[in-house]
C-alpha cells in the first residue's frame, strides 16, 4: 500500500563512497562473522569459508572441509590466561559435520561428525569455556571438542536458535517452544557436565524465527506471525508482548490475541537486534524499534524496503542498518520527532468541522501519551545498492567499515572514502619514505 | 643580425611573393637561390625532389671478387621504391668506402691463413647527385671459395633525408648491427659446415690417395719414384697441408664466439623462437653443428651425414665458378630471419625524421614520467623488452634516466642520449610520418629539449654553416667499437644533436656552391669528432636569445609563445594568415604524383589547432625556415610552452583565410587514404606490427572524439565522468555506432594500472557492479528482448555508479559539471580537423591533468598534517586550498584530479606482484538528464 521510503542519488550523510566487491564464493553468502578488529570470515552454501581482511579486502584463507552449505558459524576466540590467545571459529554443515578452524593458520583443528541431524545453531558460553551445538538435541562440547553432555532427542526439526541467559542457563527456540536448559558443572572438578531442561515456554503462537539477549535480565523472542514476546531472563516470565507490528496506532500492553490475515511472510520477525534501551526489529518488509522501557513500538518504518528484511543491526551513533531481500542495505537514523505537527488522526478532517465529538476525550487522551514521551521516527539517511540479490547480512566494522554478503555469491565491502584515501596517501609517504624519498622508480 | 633565414623566399610565382620582392633587393650574400625544382610547379617541400627514389630503403649490395660491387637486393623488394635511382652506381659508390681493416689471407710469420674477426663499419655517405644518403654498414661474410675466404658485404639504409640518417644514426646503428650480427651467426655456421665438409672430403681424398700411393708403392718394385709416384705423394703433401689449414680455420670459426662473448658488447644473435626445423638448411651435416654455439646445437642434429667426395687436386679458384648466394652463405634461416630484421628496420624509420624524433623524446619523457605515465598513455611499449639485446650505451642511459628524477634542462640533453638507445622503444615506434615536414623541423624537435643548455652552441646557424661548409655529401665513419652503441662516457655527449648542424651545414653548403666535390669526415670516434671544433666556434649567439624559443636556425619563427599575449597572437596571426594562404596555394591542386600525399597531409596541418599547430611544412629551402610556427613540446619543457595555454581562438584571424583549403582538404580519412593509395610513393604511417593497431586507433578514437564533441552539446559532462571515474555507459541498438561512439571516448578514459584501458566495446548481458570496477566506459546493447528489459533495470538500479549516454535518443544522464578543464579539453568550435593532431591535443591537456595529480598525490603536507596536534580540518582546508589556488581548479574540475591521484596513489602503493582489488570509488550527486 504505502511506497518504500526514497533518497535520492544525494546521500550527504551516507559514508560509504567506495567498495571492494570480494568474489570467492560459488553459492549464496549466508553468513558473516567477526574475527577480531580487522578480519572476519563468511560462509554460505557453497560449504567454504573465507577468511578476509576486513582492511584491504585481501582473501586471507579459503578453508575447504564441508561438503555441504554451513548452517552455522561461530566465532571461539579463547582468550585463556595459560595460553596465547588463539582465534578459532566453528562451523556446522549440513554435512552433520562441525569443524574447528584455527584463524591464524587457516587449518582445520578438528572436527566432529558424530551427529545425527544437522547442527543449525551454535553457542559459545565464553564464561564457560564450552559451546553448543543445536540440532535435534543439544550438546556441550569443550574446547578441546570433548562432547561434555547432551540432552535427549528434543525435536525432529531441531534448534532453531540458543542465547546464553545468566546463571549457566541457556534458552533454546524448538519450534513454538521456547526451552530453558541449565548447564551445571560437577563441582570436584572432574569434568563432568550435565545438562538440564528447566522449563518450557509454550507463548509463541508460531515458531519462533529469532532470539536475543538483551542484557542480563531481559531477552527477546519473535515469532513467525510477528508476535514479539520480553521475557525476563531470571525466572523466565513474559514482561511484555507485542504482535500487531502492522497495525499503525501504538497500543501498548495489548495482549497478542488479534491476529489479522497478514500473510505470515509479511508479519514474521525476522530478526532482532538490541541495545540496551530498545529492541529493533525486522518485522516484515519494516522495521520497527520497540522501547523496553515504555514498553511500546516507538518508532517504525513499515515498508523500509522493497521485500523483507533480513538483518538489522543498531550502530553506535544512533543509526541502524538493516538490509533485505530486495539486494539493497538502507542506513536509518532514530530521530527525535520535535512536535506533531499534524498527527494522522482519521478522524483530523472532520475535527476541524466539528464531527466527531465525541471522539475528542479519546484523542486527547491519545496525545497526552505522546505528549509526555518523546516521539521518534526512523529517517532514511543513505542506502547502499551493490548486490544483485538477496543481501543476507552484514557485519559492521566501525570505520572499516561495512561488510555485506549476498545470494549474488559477492561480499562487497562498503567502505568511507574520504579515510581510504587519506590512509593511502599515508601509505604512499611511507613507500616513499622507504624507497629513500624521491628515487621514484617502478 | 640579419642572415638569410630570416628572409622568406618564394618559389611560386603567388601575389605575395610578389609583394616581397618589391622591396629592395637584398645584398648578393644574403640571397638565397630559388629552389632548384620551382620550375616544374613542385612542391617547395617535397623534399624528395631531387632524388630519384621515392621512400627510403634498405639496400644490401656485395662487392664481388668477379663482378665487383652489385646490388643484391632492395628492401622493400619493389621496383618502384627505387624507381630511377642507381642501384649499380650507389651500390659502387658505397662498397668503396668499407673501411674496414680487414685482413685475411697468410699474415706474415704465420704458416696457415688467418681469419680476421673483422667489425662491421659503419658509414654515413651522401651523394648529392642522386640526391641520397645513405647509412652504410659494412660486413665481411666467410666463404670457403672466396678469395680470402672473405665476401664483402653491406647494408644500406637509403633516404633523400640526410638528417634522418644522420640522427637516427645511432639507432640505425644498433638496428643494423642487429642484423648483420644475425647474417654473421648464420654465416659461421654455414662456414664452419662448409669447412667440415671439405675436411671430410680432404681427408677422404687423403685416404684415396694414400691408398693409390700404397699401391703403386707395392705396384712399384724398381725401387726408385715414379714421376707419378712423386706426384702423388706431392698431391698427398698438400692434402694434408691443406686439411691442417682447414683445422684451423675451423679451430678459428669455432672459437669465434667465445672470444667475442669476453667483450660485453657483442651480443650474439639468438633465434628468439622455437625455430621450425624445416627452415633449417637440410644439408647440415651433425658433425657440423657448432660446439660454440650450444643454444643452436640440438637444431641440426637430425640432418642426413654427408657422403665425402674425392677433392681434384686441382681446384683453384676460377672465375667461371657460381659464388654462392648471400642466402647460400648463411642459411636459409638467419637469412630470412635477418631479412625481417631489415623489413622491420625499414618500417620502423619510414618516414620523416621529425615524427621519429618527437616519437624517441616523447617516449623517453614518458618513460621517465614512471609514476604517472600509465594513467593515459599505453605504457605496455614502454616496458617491451627493454634490455634483451641492448648494448652498453643503454644500459648506462637507463641510470642516467634514473639518477635524474626531474626533467631539467640539465637533464635534458641526456634525455636526447637516450634516446639514441631506447632502441627497443624505436623498434614499435608507430611511424605516423608527417612526409611534407622538413627535416629541419628535427634539430628543433630534440633542441626544444635541449633547450637552453645546449645552447647556441649547437646550433650551428644555417647560414654561417653554408659559408663554412663547401662540401656538399658528409661522412661519418664509425668504427663499430665506438659505434655501437656508445660506451657510457661517450653517450654523454649528446651524438644524437650533434649530426643535425653539421647535417644543415652541409644542406646549405649544397645550396649555396653548386661544387660536386664531397667531404667525408671519417672518425673513429663518431661522439665528440663529429663536429670539428671551428665549426662550432663562433655562432651568433644574438638569434638564441630567448632560451626557450627553440630557435635553431635563426630564422623567423612565430611560435606561440608562454602566453601569448593578445598582440603577440594578433601579431602572429597577420604572419599566419600569409602563411596559411601560401600553403593553401601550393597544396592544391597539384596532380604531381610527388604531391599527392603531402597534399593530403598539408590539407590537414592548417586545420590542426590553431597557433599549436597552424605550421606549414617545413620547405626544403632554408630560406622559408622562417615561416614556422612552434611546436610546442607536449611536455612543456620548453620553457612553459603547455599547449592548454593556446587557446585555440587566438588565432582565429587565420581561420578564414584557409578556410577553402581546410575543407577540401578536411579530415575525411577516407579522402587521405585514397590520396595514399593514388600514390605510393612515400607511403605515410606504416603499417607497423606493434603499435600500428595502436596508432590508428588513436585516430581513429581522436576522430570520432572530435565528432563526438560536435555533435553532442552535452560532451563535456560526459568526459568529466570519464575522467572523475564514474563509468560512462553507451547505450544503443546499434552495435557500429555504440562501438564507435565507445572508442570515441575512449581517449579520455584514465587508465587504473598498467594494462588495457578500462573499456568494453560491447556489452549484451545485464551490468553488475563488478563491471564498474573494471570498466569504466562500455557499449552497451539495448535490446526489446526479455534479457533487454533485464539491462535496463539493472541500469536503473546502478545509475549512481553509472553516467548513460544513450546514442538512440541521444541523450545523457549524468552528474552535472561546472569546471573549465574539459571545456579546454572538448571545445565544440575547436580549430582542429585532424583526429591524430585532436589526440594530441587530449593527451596535452591530460598530460597536464596528470601533473597537476601528480603535485597533488606527492605534497606531504596537503595529505598528513605538519605537526601531530594538527586538526584534521587545516589537513583539508590545506588540501582544498592548493587544489583551488595553486592548481586553479575549479568546482568538478577538482573530482578529476582527486580521482586521478587516488589512481596514482593505488598505483604507487601496490605490490608489484600483486594485482590489487579494483575498488570503485564513487560520490552520491544527483545526475541530470541531458538532450540536444
Amino acid at each position: 500500500k504505502s511506497s518504500v521510503q526514497t533518497i535520492g542519488e544525494e546521500q550527504i550523510q551516507n559514508p560509504y563512497t567506495e567498495l571492494l566487491v570480494l568474489k570467492g564464493h560459488q553459492d549464496i553468502v549466508r553468513f558473516l562473522v567477526q574475527i577480531d578488529d580487522c578480519r572476519f570470515a563468511s560462509a554460505g552454501d557453497d560449504g567454504i569459508i573465507f577468511l578476509w581482511n576486513a582492511q584491504t579486502g585481501e582473501k586471507l584463507y579459503e578453508l575447504h572441509g564441508h561438503t555441504h552449505k554451513i548452517t552455522a558459524i561461530a566465532p571461539f576466540s579463547s582468550s585463556d590466561v595459560t595460553e596465547e590467545k588463539t582465534d578459532l571459529i566453528i562451523t556446522a554443515s549440513a554435512d552433520r559435520t562441525v569443524i574447528v578452524w584455527d584463524c591464524a593458520s587457516g587449518r582445520q583443528v578438528q572436527k566432529v561428525s558424530c551427529f545425527h541431524s544437522t547442527v543449525k545453531c551454535l553457542t559459545v558460553l565464553q564464561r564457560l569455556n564450552v559451546w553448543l551445538s543445536g540440532g535435534s538435541d543439544l550438546c556441550v562440547w569443550n574446547r578441546k571438542l570433548d562432547l561434555l553432555c547432551k540432552t535427549s532427542h528434543l525435536t525432529d526439526a531441531g534448534i532453531s536458535a540458543l542465547v546464553e541467559l545468566p546463571k549457566n542457563c541457556v534458552a533454546a527456540a524448538v519450534g513454538k517452544e521456547l526451552i530453558i536448559f541449565r548447564l551445571s558443572a560437577s563441582n570436584n572438578g572432574s569434568e563432568v557436565w550435565s545438562i538440564l531442561e528447566v522449563k518450557r515456554l509454550v507463548d509463541h503462537q508460531d515458531n519462533i524465527s529469532s532470539l536475543v539477549s538483551v542484557n542480563d535480565l531481559t531477552f527477546v523472542t519473535g515469532s513467525h506471525i510477528g508476535e514479539l514476546i520480553v521475557w525476563d531472563a531470571l525466572d523466565w516470565t513474559k514482561q511484555a508482548s507485542e504482535c500487531n507490528f502492522w497495525d499503525s496506532s501504538v497500543q501498548p500492553d495489548v495482549q497478542p490475541e488479534i491476529k489479522l490475515s497478514q500473510s505470515p511472510h509479511e508479519t514474521s520477525v525476522q530478526h532482532l537486534t538490541s541495545d540496551e534501551e530498545c529492541v529493533f526489529a525486522a518485522v516484515g518488509k519494516g522495521i520497527y524499534v520497540y522501547n523496553l522501557q515504555m514498553k511500546r513500538v516507538i518508532a517504525c518504518q513499515r515498508t523500509a524496503h522493497d521485500s523483507s528484511v533480513l538483518h538489522i543491526e543498531k550502530l553506535p551513533n544512533r543509526q541502524l542498518i538493516s538490509c533485505s531481500e530486495d539486494g539493497s542495505v538502507r542506513i536509518w537514523e532514530l530521530r527525535e520527532k520535535q512536535q506533531l505537527p499534524a498527527e494522522p488522526v482519521p478522524t483530523g478532517f472532520f475535527n476541524m468541522w466539528g464531527f466527531g465529538r465525541a471522539n475528542k476525550q479519546a484523542n486527547q487522551a491519545a496525545k497526552k501519551i505522546h505528549e509526555n514521551t518523546p516521539a521518534y521516527f526512523l529517517e532514511l539517511v543513505g542506502d547502499l545498492i551493490g548486490h544483485s540479490s538477496a543481501v543476507q547480512m552484514f557485519l559492521y566494522f566501525g570505520e572499516l567499515g561495512l561488510a555485506t554478503c549476498s545470494a549474488d555469491h559477492l561480499i562487497i565491502l562498503w567502505k568511507d572514502g574520504e579515510r581510504e584515501s587519506s590512509l593511502r596517501s599515508l601509505t604512499l609517504f611511507k613507500k616513499l619514505a622507504q624507497n629513500g624519498d624521491l628515487q621514484l622508480k617502478l | 643580425m640579419i642572415s638569410a633565414p630570416d628572409v622568406v623566399a618564394f618559389t611560386r610565382e603567388e601575389e605575395l611573393e610578389d609583394d616581397l620582392y618589391r622591396e629592395p633587393p637584398l645584398p648578393e650574400e644574403y640571397s638565397v637561390p630559388l629552389f632548384p625544382f620551382a620550375g616544374q610547379g613542385a612542391n617547395p617541400w617535397a623534399k624528395v625532389a631531387g632524388s630519384k627514389f621515392t621512400r627510403d630503403f634498405i639496400l644490401i649490395s656485395e662487392f664481388s671478387e668477379q663482378v665487383g660491387p652489385q646490388p643484391l637486393l632492395t628492401i622493400p623488394d619493389d621496383a618502384k621504391v627505387s624507381g630511377t635511382f642507381d642501384l649499380n652506381y650507389f651500390s659502387l659508390r658505397i662498397m668503396s668506402v668499407d673501411y674496414q681493416a680487414s685482413f685475411v689471407g697468410h699474415p706474415p710469420g704465420s704458416a696457415y691463413p688467418k681469419l680476421n674477426f673483422v667489425e662491421d663499419s659503419k658509414v654515413v655517405l651522401g651523394d648529392s647527385k642522386e640526391g641520397a644518403f645513405a647509412y652504410v654498414h659494412h660486413l665481411t661474410l666467410y666463404d670457403l671459395e672466396a678469395r680470402g675466404f672473405v665476401r664483402p658485404f653491406c647494408m644500406a639504409y637509403i633516404s633523400a633525408d640526410e638528417h634522418k640518417i644522420m640522427q637516427q644514426f645511432q639507432e640505425l646503428s644498433t638496428e643494423f648491427s642487429k642484423a648483420s650480427e644475425c647474417l654473421k651467426t648464420g654465416n659461421r655456421k654455414a662456414f664452419a659446415n662448409e669447412l667440415e665438409k671439405k675436411l671430410k672430403d680432404l681427408d677422404y681424398t687423403r685416404t684415396v690417395l694414400h691408398n693409390e700411393t700404397e699401391q703403386q708403392k707395392k705396384a712399384n718394385d724398381k725401387g726408385y719414384y715414379t714421376t707419378q709416384a712423386i706426384e702423388k705423394a706431392n698431391e698427398l703433401a698438400s692434402v694434408e697441408k691443406s686439411i691442417i689449414e682447414h683445422q684451423d680455420l675451423l679451430r678459428q670459426i669455432r672459437s669465434y664466439p667465445y672470444r667475442k662473448l669476453k667483450d660485453s658488447e657483442f651480443h650474439p644473435y639468438e633465434p628468439e623462437c622455437a625455430l621450425d626445423r624445416a627452415d633449417v638448411g637440410s644439408d647440415q651435416d651433425p658433425a657440423a653443428s657448432d660446439p660454440a654455439e650450444p643454444g643452436e646445437t640440438h637444431l641440426y642434429t637430425h640432418v642426413p651425414s654427408y657422403t665425402p667426395k674425392l677433392i681434384k687436386a686441382k681446384s683453384a679458384k676460377c672465375f667461371d665458378k657460381k659464388l654462392k648466394t648471400l642466402e647460400e652463405l648463411c642459411d636459409v634461416y638467419f637469412f630470412t630471419q635477418t631479412l625481417d630484421q631489415l623489413h622491420h628496420i625499414e618500417r620502423t624509420f619510414r618516414g620523416d625524421v621529425c615524427y621519429l624524433l618527437t616519437e624517441q623524446i616523447s617516449r623517453a619523457l614518458l618513460k621517465q614520467q614512471s609514476v604517472t605515465n600509465f594513467l593515459f598513455e599505453d605504457v605496455s611499449f614502454l616496458h617491451e623488452k627493454p634490455p634483451e639485446k641492448q648494448y652498453r650505451g643503454c644500459q648506462g642511459l637507463g641510470q642516467d634516466a634514473i639518477d635524474e628524477k626531474c626533467l631539467e634542462e640539465s637533464v635534458a640533453p641526456k634525455v636526447i642520449i637516450s634516446l639514441g638507445s631506447y632502441k627497443s622503444s624505436v623498434e614499435c615506434v608507430p611511424i605516423k610520418m608527417e612526409q611534407e615536414m622538413e627535416d629541419s623541423e628535427e634539430p628543433k624537435m630534440s633542441e626544444s629539449v635541449t633547450s637552453e643548455h645546449q645552447e647556441n652552441l649547437d646550433y650551428l646557424d644555417a647560414d654561417i654553416k653554408g659559408s663554412i661548409s663547401s662540401g656538399e655529401s658528409i661522412e661519418v665513419l664509425g668504427t663499430e667499437k665506438s659505434g655501437s652503441g656508445l660506451t657510457k662516457s661517450e653517450s654523454q655527449a649528446s651524438l644524437p644533436v650533434m649530426p643535425s648542424p653539421q647535417a644543415g651545414r652541409s644542406k646549405v653548403g649544397s645550396r649555396r656552391t653548386v661544387s660536386e666535390d664531397s667531404i667525408e669526415v671519417l672518425s673513429t670516434c663518431p661522439s665528440e669528432s663529429l663536429i670539428p671544433e671551428d665549426f662550432k666556434a663562433s655562432y651568433p649567439s644574438a638569434i638564441n636569445e630567448e632560451p626557450y624559443v627553440d630557435d635553431d636556425e635563426g630564422g623567423l619563427r612565430f611560435a606561440p609563445r608562454v602566453n601569448p599575449g593578445v598582440d603577440d597572437g594578433q601579431d602572429d596571426v597577420s604572419k599566419q594568415e600569409s602563411l596559411v594562404q601560401v600553403d593553401a596555394a601550393c597544396c592544391i591542386g597539384k596532380e604531381s604524383p610527388n604531391f599527392l600525399e603531402p597534399l593530403a597531409e598539408l590539407g590537414q596541418k592548417p586545420c590542426e589547432e590553431d597557433g599549436v599547430v597552424r605550421i606549414p611544412p617545413q620547405p626544403y629551402r632554408p630560406a622559408e625556415q622562417g615561416l614556422r610556427g612552434g611546436f610546442p613540446s607536449h611536455d612543456g619543457l620548453s620553457g612553459g610552452l603547455l599547449p592548454y595555454e593556446l587557446d585555440s581562438r587566438y588565432l582565429s584571424g587565420s581561420r578564414e583565410v584557409s578556410k577553402s583549403s581546410l575543407d577540401e582538404c578536411s579530415d575525411s580519412t577516407s579522402y587521405i587514404s585514397s590520396a595514399a593509395s593514388t600514390c605510393s610513393d612515400r607511403t605515410p604511417s606504416p603499417a607497423h606490427l606493434g603499435s600500428a593497431a595502436g596508432e590508428r586507433h588513436r585516430k581513429r578514437a581522436g576522430q570520432n572524439a572530435l565528432r563526438f564533441i560536435r555533435q553532442y552539446p552535452f560532451a563535456h559532462p560526459a568526459i568529466y565522468s570519464l575522467l572523475s571515474g564514474r563509468t560512462l555507459v553507451v547505450l544503443g541498438e546499434d552495435e557500429a555506432m555504440v562501438k564507435k561512439l565507445v572508442t570515441a571516448l575512449s581517449i579520455f578514459v584514465p587508465n587504473c594500472g598498467a594494462y588495457a584501458k578500462p573499456v568494453k566495446h560491447w556489452v549484451t548481458s545485464a551490468l553488475h557492479l563488478v563491471d564498474f570496477q573494471k570498466w569504466k566506459l562500455i557499449g552497451l546493447q539495448r535490446a526489446v528482448s526479455p534479457a533487454g528489459v533485464n539491462v535496463l533495470h539493472a541500469l536503473s538500479r546502478y545509475s549512481r555508479y553509472l553516467s548513460i549516454l544513450d546514442a538512440d535518443s541521444k541523450t545523457l544522464r549524468c552528474p552535472l559539471y561546472k569546471g573549465t578543464v574539459v571545456a579546454r579539453l572538448a571545445d565544440h568550435r575547436t580549430q582542429i580537423k585532424r583526429g591524430s593532431t585532436y589526440y594530441m591535443h587530449v593527451q596535452s591537456i591530460l598530460t597536464q591533468l596528470c601533473s597537476k595529480a601528480f603535485l597533488f598525490t606527492f605534497c606531504h603536507h596537503l595529505h598528513l598534517p605538519i605537526s601531530e596536534r594538527e586538526p584534521e580540518e587545516s589537513v583539508v582546508n590545506r588540501r582544498m586550498n592548493f587544489l583551488k589556488l595553486q592548481l586553479g581548479l575549479a568546482n568538478e574540475d577538482i573530482k578529476i584530479v582527486q580521482y586521478l591521484a587516488e589512481l596514482l596513489k593505488l598505483h604507487y602503493i601496490q605490490e608489484p606482484g600483486r594485482g590489487g582489488n579494483p575498488l570503485l570509488r564513487f560520490d552520491y550527486v544527483p545526475s541530470f538528464l541531458y538532450k540536444i
